[in-house]
């Protein structure tokens, strides 16, 4: 839980990734939360994800009251997703209670009010305990009530009275089209509202999430990018909070000793970010390959992301030059993720990114090449993404190497997202190829090293049999620079 | 014409509230009136049983149940509008 000073109002974790950093914190403690969306776009799971990792991460028992769905639907519908309510209700952690209204078999007759619904609820919360309560969706029962009179002032009075319990509650409602929900229930639960949306881009689907209200809160205001997979729903904070991260003083080597010479302190700091450019066939991916190898040198784990070969021909390919990553991916040392940009969104992209790290754990992160993510994302979006996972990284202390294709004529034209790359990479070497008197001069050059002197001046070398391999330049080829 | 099953009708109510007391009264009117003594209404407080509320689904209060002929039916509210309350029970009047 986070600590600031301007929320002076104690908050509950979500349970969703990446929403309490959006929330400062999470939900507000005690009080109800409005999720709101059109059908289909994970209202119920969002619901279901916030009992469940509040039974399992925080040990708070929670009550679902499904106006829906039945129990045993839900109960199958979550399962595929991880969860199993079924087992959580056995160990007497989780209530679900289905509320099911008929409207044939029910006559209006008089004065009435919903007081069975709090009985059930409370009946429900002190049977187990409960810190959380799910209402989902409480805008069926205008499907069964005829008099919306009474109905509104119930509500009314329930959410109030769910305050009063002292319960964290999730109320789900369908989108409205003038409103945020088809009955208006924004105008009872003013706390925090928070919009669900599903639409389809350039012929990708994306949901998005945005908190339209938070009360006395701090919050993100944009529209993040989330995402339902195996795991559940996750979003993605695209804009960076904050820049607190700590800095290393630990030097870490780059796997080329010519490479280290260069540099004043001998390597890169730990957790710092490396951009390799170049144009086509520049050797940015074996240079990415040297400091795979340094990292696993020195016995941390490398998780190396491929957008443009499959693993077994990365590893073909860098056994061709002496690089062998074949003993360190059996050993577990080297993790290849290998996928087309285009095949997924670029959340997903992202999502599979962090799911990543968290499985690995990696010390090294290769992203090969960065930029073929341009295809599939505007630049803007692009680095958005990058900033997030920059600094995931810095925060994780994990060094970061990425390579990015520039054109050749890149330096009179700023290349977009090389340009936003690099000034957010600490690091930035760039690959050239040129060719005079029918003979191929490959030379690097360091164009940044944050924090340290370095040397300024192209160097020459060649790819051999065992990789990089620096010459000395020869007097005539002093103009590589360019 | 054939002999019909009793008539098994359960009342929920939340405590003693005029509502329920409203309630009460009216159906055993009714039931007087149309049924005879070829009924049993039981009264279930939900204060007292709030478990019960499940089963029956219940949401409403007062709530009145027929169990018995089926299928289920339910009136909510205060029963004070007598037609409404018979047709909802499926109830002929005897009085015509």
């Amino acid at each position: 839980m986070t600590e600031n000073s301007k929320d002076q109002f104690p908050k509950t974790p979500s349970g969703i990734n990446g929403l309490d950093e959006i929330m400062m914190g999470g939900f507000p403690s005690g009080r109800p939360v409005l999720i709101c969306g059109g059908a289909g776009c994970g209202k119920t799971l969002f619901g279901v994800q916030f009992l469940v990792n509040g039974i399992l991460k925080h040990d708070e028992p929670g009550v679902f009251m499904s106006f829906e769905e039945t129990a045993n639907d839900l109960s199958m519908n979550v399962k595929s997703l991880g969860f199993d309510l079924d087992e959580l209700q056995e160990s007497g952690k989780l209530k679900v209670d289905h509320v099911r209204i008929e409207r044939s078999e029910i006559e209006e007759t008089g004065e009435f009010d919903l007081e069975a619904i709090f009985i059930r609820l409370n009946h429900a919360i002190d049977s187990v305990g409960a810190k959380r309560v799910v209402l989902d969706t409480v805008e069926a029962l205008f499907g069964g009530i005829e008099n919306y009179g009474i109905l509104r002032a119930e509500l009314r009075r329930l959410f109030s009275w769910l305050k009063e319990k002292g319960v964290t509650t999730v109320i789900t409602g369908e989108r409205g089209k003038q409103s945020f929900t088809r009955q208006g229930l924004e105008e009872y639960v003013s706390d925090c509202v928070i919009l669900l949306d599903f639409r389809v881009i350039d012929q990708i689907a994306t949901r998005r999430l945005r908190i339209v209200k938070y009360r006395g809160s701090m919050h993100g205001t944009n529209e993040y990018p989330f995402l339902i997979n195996e795991d559940g729903i996750s979003v993605i904070p695209v804009t960076s909070l904050n820049l607190t991260y700590g800095s290393s003083r630990e030097i870490v080597s780059t796997g080329l000793t010519q490479l280290d010479d260069s540099l004043d302190h001998g390597g890169f700091y730990r957790g710092s970010s490396t951009l390799i450019t170049g144009s086509a066939g520049t050797s940015k991916t074996i240079m990415a390959a040297h400091f795979a190898m340094a990292s696993i040198a020195r016995q941390e784990p490398v998780l190396f992301f491929s957008f443009e070969e499959s693993p077994e021909q990365l590893v073909r390919n860098m056994e061709s030059i002496g690089i062998d990553f074949k003993p360190h991916l059996d050993s577990g040392l080297l993790h290849i993720k290998a996928s087309r940009p285009s095949l997924q969104g670029l959340e997903m992209h992202l999502i599979r990114f962090y799911n990543a790290l968290e499985e690995i754990k990696p010390r090294t992160v290769i992203v090969d090449p960065i930029s073929s993510l341009i295809t599939i994302g505007s630049s803007s979006e692009v680095r958005a993404m990058l900033i997030r996972l920059l600094d995931t990284l810095k925060n994780k202390q994990i060094n970061a190497v990425f390579t990015a294709l520039t054109q050749s004529n890149f330096k009179d034209k700023g290349d977009l997202t090389v340009e936003a790359i690099s000034s957010l990479s600490d690091a930035w070497i760039d690959l050239n190829n040129n060719r005079k008197n029918r003979r191929q001069h490959r030379t690097m050059r360091i164009v940044k090293a944050r924090g340290m002197g370095h040397d300024p001046e192209a160097q020459e070398f060649m790819i051999t049999d065992n990789g990089f391999r620096f010459t000395i330049p020869t007097e005539q080829m002093t103009d590589t620079t360019n | 014409m054939k002999k019909e099953k009793k008539w098994e009708l359960r009342l929920y109510i939340a405590g003693q509230t005029p509502k329920s007391v409203i309630a009460l009264e009216n159906i055993t009117k009714y039931c007087k009136k149309h049924l005879t003594d070829n009924y049993n209404i039981e009264i279930i407080d939900l204060l007292e049983n709030p478990q019960l509320a499940e089963g029956d689904q219940i949401f409403a209060i007062p709530t009145l149940v027929r169990r018995v002929p089926e299928p289920l039916r339910k009136i909510i509210g205060d029963l004070s509008n007598e037609e409404k309350v018979l047709v909802g029970l499926n109830i002929r009047p005897l009085d015509k």
